[in-house]
């Protein structure tokens, strides 16, 4: 599996959300994605968006191209340096949030996605990583 | 600041979401559309999402905050036009809208709403709410 046609954005603000929809947008219409795994790929994205910077406290997304053979999908890799998550089972639960949220947006961004990876370290921050395949 | 225009049409108000809101501009609308109903001594909220590229939790929420609250001030909401693919993508989310009314199109979300408001008039002589007025 190789990665290529990376883009790497900042996650800071509301409207670095927007952004970053956007531009996972434009990845999966030039990946050729029917519109419903493109609206799949832009909520989760959306979500883990709107963690990283409420509850990470601001951090990057990397878009990634990938290629396995002759399938290709889209990988999201949310990075910050915040608090980390302390149980990452209970916060994958529906309905478990420490903040404002309803709670479904780790839960909701896995089962929007194909592959999905998360590596926390309390105090030193989270990784979060997506791959929807076409 | 920007925000998103609410149409008055009778007793109801109108709301059609045409851009790729960011979270601040939710709220917004949230806020001017308690106090719209208030002013208006509206019975009733249509709003159009057929724009909307994705709902995420975020707008989900505040779609049902909005319902909710415009209950409390003896309105119904009704949302309308959302594409298919956001359906798909929301119940997969985890988010189902409960409380929330919904139709296909404008059309279709003004009748449910001028049904809603006449069924809800007779209610209240029934059940001595302190329906004063209608």
């Amino acid at each position: 599996m190789t990665a290529q046609d990376t883009e790497c954005l900042e996650l800071r603000t509301p409207e670095d959300i927007v952004l970053a929809r956007q531009a996972v947008r434009r990845k999966a219409v030039a990946l050729g994605f029917g519109l419903v795994d493109q609206t799949k790929v832009v909520t989760a994205s959306s979500e883990l968006a709107r963690n990283t910077i409420d509850y990470g406290g601001g951090g990057t997304v990397r878009l990634e191209v990938v290629r396995n053979g002759a399938k290709a999908g889209l990988r999201l890799v949310f990075e910050d340096q915040g608090p980390g998550i302390a149980d990452v089972e209970q916060a994958l639960g529906d309905g478990f949030t420490t903040g404002q949220g309803m709670g479904l947006g780790l839960g909701g961004a896995r089962r929007l996605s194909h592959e999905f990876e998360i590596h926390s370290v309390p105090g030193a921050g989270t990784r979060i990583s997506i791959l929807r395949w076409k | 600041m920007e925000r998103i225009p609410i149409l008055r049409m009778g007793s109801f108000l109108l709301v059609s979401i045409q851009v790729d809101m960011h979270d601040r501009l939710a709220l917004t609308l949230q806020d001017d559309l308690t106090s719209q109903i208030v002013k208006n001594r509206a019975r009733g909220v249509l709003i159009d999402i057929s724009m909307l590229e994705i709902v995420d939790s975020f707008i989900g929420r505040m779609l049902g905050s909005i319902a909710g609250m415009a209950r409390l001030l003896d309105a119904e909401t009704v949302v309308v036009g959302m594409r298919p693919s956001v359906a798909i993508t929301l119940v997969e989310l985890g988010l189902s809208l409960h409380g929330i009314r919904t139709a296909l199109d404008v059309e279709k979300g003004m009748s449910l709403l001028q049904a809603a408001v006449i069924d809800n008039g007779s209610e209240v002589g029934e059940d001595q709410h302190d329906g004063a007025g209608y």
